[in-house]
C-alpha cells in the first residue's frame, strides 16, 4: 500500500530508509524516524482502537505523551507488550502492533453494544449497579466486568529484556529541550555548571521543531541543532534524548527513564531495553512545555478528530497530512499556525473560530493567504462512525448557549485547539502549590518548595522571546549560585508571529433535543453528561468528581482532560476554578515499565545470597537448601529417594542415638570488648552477668523496652574484657543495631565496643551421645571429660594447626559442642569432622532435624519468640533477675503482663498419636462451636518426635499452665482439619536436661 | 528518597540509613523508681508534630553511627544533622 498521505520535502524522517510493519494483520510501509502513529496516518489509518467503556471507535488525538486513545499491543519474538502509546512507539523494521480492547476486530467490535446501552453506564455506574445483590458479585458481575474492561493483554512469559539502573549527580538538571530548556542548559553550562539536559522525544528542540520562528539568523530547528551540538561538545554536560524525567522526589531526587533499545534495528544481546536514572540535582529547571487543550462538542471522539498542534507536528516533523479536507476549530490564535501549514502544503482548510475576530499577525497572515475563516462559529456535532465524514457547524448566538443555524460541512479531519495547558506535573510533584492563572486559564507554578525553577511555556510564558529570556536568565542565575562564576550568556534576538487573547469557551452547546455525547476524558470515556450528573448528585470538590467519574484517572493522567473537567464544574457551579480546587499530580508523569523499576534486581539478583564456607560440601552431599533470611542453609541431606519427612527423621534419630553435625555458621556472632562489657551485658540481658568466669558461656534472653522477648542466645567470656555473643540467625542484624543504640545513644559512658563477626567464623555443632568421643579425636590435646570441660564450658585449641574455639552448648538437648574456626578453614574443619566421625556413625543434619530436636526438647525459637510473647509465656521466668534492672524490666509489672491467666508454652500431642498438627492451627474447646470460635491458643511449631515416634507440637496457650492434661481441638480451616489433642508439658524429651550435662 | 548528611561520612542517600525515632526521648535511669504513667510515656507515647522534628537515624550501611537529624515532617526538609554529643 502506498503512503498516500505522505508529503514530499518536509519533515525530519529519513525517506531513504523504508520500513515495513504490520498493524492489525495488514502490512504497511513507513520511514525511519516515523512513530507508529505517523506511519499509520501516512497510510490514511486513523482508526486505532476502541474506547474503554463504550467500545467506541477511536483515532489519534495527539502526537506525543498526551495521547489518550492510541494504546496498542506490540508483538515481539514470543512476547508481547500491552498499552504501548502508538504516538511514542518508534517505527522499526518488522514491528507488529494490534488494536486493543476490541473483539472480534477494531472495525466491528461486539462490545460497542455498550455504546447503545450508554444510558446504563452513567458516572458511578459500577458503584451503583454492582452493589446488589452481593452474591452476584463473584459469579456474575466480576467475570463480566473483567472480560469487558481493561486495555491490553498482559504478557504471560518472563520479560526477556534487560533493564539497568544508573545513579548520577549534577548541578542542574534541565527537563525538556524546547527553547527555554536549551537556553537554560546552555547558559548554565557556559557558566561552569555540570548540566544534564533530558529530552523525552527522539528529537531535540520541542516547539522549535514545528514553529515558524527565527533565533539569531537561524530557523528555530537549526538553532536548536546548533545548541545541541555545542552542549554535546562540553565536558560538563550530559545530553540525553528518549529520556523521560517522570518523577520529582524529595531533596531533588529526579527519576528518568531512558529508552535505549526498542528503536534500534539490530540491538546487541546485552543492550538494556531501558535505563532508569536516579539523578540527584542541586537545581532542577523544569522546561516541559505545554499541551494543547481540546474543545468538546458532540461526538468529538470520532477518529479523524485531533489536536491542531498534533496535525501540525505530523506535517512538519513527519511530512504527513492528517486529512485533505480539514476543518480547524479553535478558540485561539495558535491553531492558525496549523491552518497556514495546511495551506502551504496545498490543502484548503476551513477555520471555525469562536471569537468575533482577532488582530494578531498570525490571523492576518492566514487572511492574506485567503484561508476561509468563519468567526463566532462552533461545531455542534461530528458525523461518521469509523472516521469523521462531516461536521454540523453553526454560528454561536451572543451568549453562546446555542447555535443560530446549523449546516453540515463535509470534512475528513477536524483539528481542534482550546489553547494551551502548561505541563506542570513535575513542578507540582516537587511540592509547588500551583496557582490558577486567569490570563491563560490554566495552572502555573507558584512558590517553589524545593530547588525547582520552572521556565518557558511550562511557566505560562507562551512567547518564544520570553521563553528564551527566562531560560538564559535562570540558567545563569542558578549556575552562579553553584559555581560562583559570572559568565553570562545573552538571549539572542528572535522573531515570531504574534498571538492574541484566547476565548474562554471549551464546551459547545448541544442543539435542541440532541443528546450527543461530548467527551472530556477519552481514555476513561468520561463525557460532559457524567460530570453534570456527578455535580447533580452532590459532588463538589474536583477530587471527588474525579474519583466518582474517573475523569483524569487513566494512564494519561488527564493531560488533555483535567482542565476541561474543572472548567465544566466551575461553569455549572458558577464558581471560579480555584474554588473548585485542583488535583495534585503524582509520579510517574508517563507510564513506566515494571522492568525499568525493577532493573537488574531480578532472579538471583533480587537480593544477596549468603552462603557458609561449607556450602559446596553441602551441595555435593545432596543437601536441599532452605532460605533463612539471606542465608541458604541445608534443610536436609537427601539419601536416595527420601522425602523431607523421612530424611529429617533419620537425621534427628541419628543425633539422639549417635552424633550429628550441623552447619551453624549463620548464627549471629558479635564480638564485645571493653572494661564495661559485663555491666553492659547485665543491662541488655535479663539474667546476671557480673560473675561469669572467664572460659564459661551463659544462656541469655534479651527484651525490648516494652517487655516483649527480643532474642536469645549464649554469650561466652573469652577473656577479662572480651565476650563472644551469639544471636539467632534471623535477629543478628537487629541485635547489633540494638546494642549500638544503647551504647551510642543511651549509655555512651560505658566503655564497650561491639562488632559483628558472623562472617569471620565458620561454625559446626556436634550433637549426640558420641560427640565427646569425636571431640577427643579432633582435639587430642584437650581433656574433654565432663569434669574438665563441663556443660557451658569454653576452650580454645587448635584444629590441624588452626586456632579453634570450642563451646559446650546445646540446642538439641543432647551432649553437644560447637566448634568455630576462621571462615577460610571452615571446609577443612567440616571435612575433618566427617572423616573422624565415621567410626562413631556421624551424619550431617539440616535445619529440619534441628527443628525437630529443639521442638521435642521444648526449646523456644523464632516461632515462639514471635514479638508477642514475654519471658513467662515461654517458661523463661527463671531467667528474669530480681536483683538488678535490665532493658524492658519495668514493663513486666504492667497489668497485662502480670495476669495469672496469661499464655504459656505447652506441648500438644494428637489423641490418635498419628495426625500431624498443622502449624498455625487454633486451639479451641469445642470444634463445632458457632463462629467465631473462641481461640485459646495456637500451634507454634510441629514435628514428628523421633524419641516417642509420634507427632508433637508446641503451642502458646491461654492459661496453659493450668491446662495440662486437658483435651482440646486443633482447628486448621486452611487445611480443613479438626484434630482432637491433649495438652502436655512442653518438655517432651529429657525434661530435666540431663543429657546436655552428662 | 531523602539525602541525609551523616556527620561522620557526609551526604548519602536515605537507603543507607535506618530511622530511629524521636531524639528527644530520654530513657529513664536504671534502678530508678518510676510511675506506670511515666514508663508508659517513655515506651509508647510520642509526639507526632507537623513540621520540625528532631529524630535519630543510624548510618546502618555506612559508619553505623547513630546521630541526630532535624527534619520537617511535611516537606522533608532537613535543617541540620549533628553528632549525638552536639547541639541540633
Ligand atoms: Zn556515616
Amino acid at each position: 500500500m502506498t503512503q498516500s498521505y505522505r508529503l514530499e520535502n518536509i519533515g525530519y524522517i529519513n525517506r531513504d530508509r523504508k520500513i515495513s510493519f504490520r498493524f492489525n494483520g495488514r502490512k504497511y510501509f513507513g520511514y525511519k524516524g516515523d512513530t507508529l502513529a505517523s506511519a499509520l496516518l501516512a497510510n490514511g489509518v486513523h482508526l486505532v482502537g476502541r474506547s474503554f467503556k463504550y467500545h467506541r471507535p477511536r483515532g489519534f488525538l495527539g502526537a506525543g505523551v498526551d495521547e489518550p486513545n492510541a494504546k496498542v499491543q506490540l508483538y515481539k519474538e514470543n512476547n508481547t507488550e500491552p498499552n504501548a502509546n502508538a504516538t511514542e512507539v518508534e517505527l522499526v523494521e518488522g514491528l507488529i502492533a494490534k488494536s486493543q480492547n476490541c473483539w472480534p476486530s477494531v472495525s466491528f467490535d461486539f462490545g460497542a453494544i455498550n455504546n447503545l446501552l450508554g444510558k446504563l453506564f452513567p458516572a458511578g455506574f459500577y458503584y451503583k449497579t454492582f452493589m446488589w445483590p452481593k452474591s452476584f458479585w463473584y459469579k456474575i458481575y466480576e467475570p463480566i466486568i473483567r472480560k469487558a474492561a481493561g486495555l491490553g493483554i498482559a504478557p504471560l512469559k518472563p520479560d526477556p529484556d534487560r533493564y539497568e539502573h544508573k545513579y548520577e549527580y549534577c548541578d542542574i538538571l534541565v527537563v525538556g529541550s524546547g527553547p527555554s530548556g536549551l537556553s537554560s542548559a546552555l547558559s548554565a553550562a557556559k557558566n561552569g555548571a555540570r548540566v544534564i539536559l533530558a529530552e523525552d522525544k527522539p528529537r531535540f528542540g520541542g516547539s522549535l521543531l514545528t514553529d515558524e520562528v527565527t533565533i539569531g539568523n537561524k530557523k528555530g530547528k537549526e538553532w536548536a541543532d546548533e545548541i545541541i551540538s555545542q552542549l554535546k561538545s562540553m565536558p560538563n554536560v550530559i545530553v540525553k534524548k528518549r529520556s523521560q524525567v517522570f518523577g520529582y522526589y524529595d531533596h531533588n531526587m529526579m527519576v528518568m527513564c531512558e529508552r535505549t533499545k526498542d528503536h534500534i534495528e539490530n540491538p546487541n544481546e546485552f543492550t538494556p531495553r531501558q535505563k532508569l536514572w536516579y539523578i540527584r540535582a542541586k537545581e532542577v529547571i523544569v522546561s516541559t512545555g505545554s499541551i494543547e487543550r481540546p474543545i468538546t462538542f458532540g461526538n468529538n471522539d470520532r477518529p479523524g478528530i485531533l489536536l491542531a498542534s498534533a496535525a501540525k507536528e505530523y506535517m512538519k516533523v513527519y511530512g504527513v497530512l492528517v486529512g485533505r479536507k480539514p476543518i480547524i476549530f479553535t478558540n485561539n490564535d495558535s491553531a492558525y499556525d496549523t491552518a497556514i501549514e495546511f495551506k502551504k502544503n496545498g490543502i484548503n482548510p476551513l477555520v471555525l473560530d469562536t471569537r468575533l475576530d482577532s488582530g494578531s499577525s498570525v490571523v492576518a497572515e492566514a487572511k492574506s493567504l485567503n484561508i476561509n475563516i468563519k468567526f463566532s462559529y462552533g461545531i455542534a456535532n461530528a458525523k461518521g462512525y469509523l472516521k469523521v465524514k462531516s461536521a454540523t457547524i453553526g454560528k454561536l448566538n451572543s451568549d453562546r448557549s446555542s447555535f443560530e443555524k446549523l449546516e453540515n460541512i463535509t470534512c475528513d479531519c477536524i483539528c481542534v485547539s482550546g489553547n494551551w495547558t502548561p505541563t506542570v506535573h513535575l513542578t507540582s510533584q516537587s511540592g509547588n502549590k500551583l496557582k490558577f492563572n486567569d490570563a491563560i486559564d490554566a495552572f502555573t507554578p507558584n512558590e517553589s518548595r524545593q530547588s525547582e525553577t520552572t521556565v518557558g511555556s511550562a511557566n505560562g510564558s507562551f512567547t518564544l522571546k520570553k521563553s528564551l529570556e527566562e531560560g538564559f536568565t535562570k540558567g545563569f542565575e542558578l549556575s552562579k549560585k553553584i559555581t560562583s562564576k559570572n559568565e553570562k550568556s545573552v538571549s539572542p534576538h528572535s522573531n515570531e508571529r504574534s498571538y492574541d487573547q484566547h476565548d474562554k469557551i471549551w464546551c459547545m452547546p448541544l442543539p435542541k433535543n440532541k443528546h450527543y455525547k461530548r467527551f472530556l476524558d477519552f481514555q476513561n470515556d468520561v463525557a460532559v453528561s457524567d460530570i453534570e450528573l456527578a455535580v447533580r448528585e452532590g459532588y463538589r470538590s474536583i477530587e471527588h468528581v474525579k474519583r466518582y467519574t474517573t475523569l483524569g484517572m487513566a494512564t494519561d493522567q488527564g493531560k488533555t482532560s483535567n482542565l476541561n473537567g474543572m472548567q465544566l464544574v466551575s461553569n455549572i457551579e458558577n464558581k471560579v476554578i480555584p474554588e473548585v480546587g485542583h488535583t495534585t499530580f503524582r509520579p510517574p508523569y508517563t507510564p513506566i515499565t515494571i522492568g525499568a523499576i525493577v532493573g537488574r534486581e531480578v532472579g538471583k539478583h533480587y537480593r544477596a545470597t549468603r552462603k557458609s564456607p561449607m556450602h559446596e560440601w553441602h551441595e555435593k552431599n545432596k543437601a536441599v537448601f532452605v532460605d533463612a533470611g539471606l542465608w541458604l542453609r541445608p534443610r536436609y541431606y537427601k539419601k536416595g529417594e527420601e522425602t523431607l519427612f523421612e530424611a529429617s527423621k533419620r537425621e534427628a534419630k541419628n543425633v539422639r542415638k549417635n552424633v550429628g553435625v550441623c552447619d551453624v555458621t549463620s548464627l549471629g556472632k558479635i564480638d564485645i570488648k571493653g572494661t564495661d562489657s559485663a555491666e553492659f551485658l547485665n543491662r541488655v540481658y535479663t539474667n546476671a552477668w557480673m560473675k561469669l568466669p572467664i572460659g564459661k558461656a551463659r544462656y541469655g534472653v534479651m527484651l525490648r523496652e516494652d517487655g516483649i522477648v527480643f532474642d536469645d542466645g549464649t554469650t561466652t567470656r573469652i577473656a577479662e574484657n572480651h565476650y563472644h555473643m551469639t544471636t539467632t540467625t534471623a535477629q543478628a542484624a537487629n541485635v547489633l543495631s540494638h546494642l549500638e543504640y544503647y551504647l551510642q545513644v543511651v549509655w555512651p559512658e560505658l566503655d564497650v565496643n561491639v562488632l559483628s563477626t558472623t562472617e569471620q567464623w565458620a561454625g559446626a555443632a556436634l550433637a549426640g551421645p558420641n560427640s565427646r568421643k569425636l571431640l577427643s579425636k579432633l582435639f587430642p590435646n584437650i581433656d574433654v571429660s565432663n569434669e574438665n570441660f563441663p556443660f557451658m564450658g569454653y576452650k580454645e585449641s587448635e584444629l590441624f594447626g588452626v586456632p579453634a574455639r570450642i563451646f559446650r552448648i546445646s540446642f538439641s538437648g543432647e551432649l553437644a559442642y560447637e566448634i568455630n574456626v576462621e571462615s577460610n578453614y571452615g571446609v577443612s574443619m567440616w571435612k575433618k569432622i566427617i572423616e573422624l566421625g565415621k567410626e562413631v556413625n556421624i551424619e550431617p543434619y539440616g535445619t529440619e532435624a534441628l527443628s525437630t530436636l529443639r521442638i521435642e526438647m521444648g526449646h523456644v525459637a523464632g516461632s515462639e519468640i514471635d514479638n508477642r510473647t514475654i519471658a513467662s509465656d515461654l517458661s523463661l521466668e527463671g531467667m528474669l533477675s530480681k536483683k538488678k534492672d535490665f532493658i524492658g524490666k519495668r514493663s513486666l509489672s504492667r497489668e497485662a503482663f502480670t495476669n495469672p491467666n496469661r499464655e504459656k508454652i505447652v506441648g500438644v500431642v494428637p489423641v490418635d498419636k498419628k495426625t500431624m498438627i498443622p502449624e498455625g492451627s487454633h486451639l479451641v474447646k469445642d470444634s463445632n462451636a458457632s463462629l467465631p470460635n473462641p481461640k485459646l491458643g495456637h500451634i507454634s511449631a510441629s514435628c514428628w518426635s523421633v524419641e516417642h515416634n509420634n507427632p508433637f507440637s508446641l503451642a502458646i496457650l491461654k492459661d496453659g499452665k493450668n491446662k495440662i492434661g486437658e483435651k482440646l481441638y486443633a482447628l486448621s480451616p486452611l487445611k480443613n482439619k479438626s484434630i482432637p489433642v491433649e495438652i502436655i508439658s512442653s518438655h517432651y524429651v529429657d525434661p530435666k536436661g540431663e543429657r546436655a550435662r552428662s | 528518597m531523602l539525602e541525609i548528611k551523616c556527620p561522620y561520612c557526609g551526604k548519602r542517600s536515605q537507603n543507607e540509613f535506618s530511622y530511629g525515632g524521636d531524639a528527644s526521648v530520654k530513657r529513664p535511669d536504671l534502678e530508678k523508681e518510676i510511675s506506670d504513667q511515666d514508663w508508659d510515656n517513655f515506651v509508647y507515647f510520642r509526639n507526632n508534630p507537623r513540621g520540625k522534628h528532631s529524630e535519630l537515624w543510624q548510618h546502618i550501611s555506612g559508619c553505623r553511627q547513630w546521630f541526630k537529624v532535624s527534619r520537617d515532617t511535611v516537606s522533608h526538609e532537613i535543617f541540620k544533622t549533628a553528632k549525638l554529643n552536639e547541639e541540633l
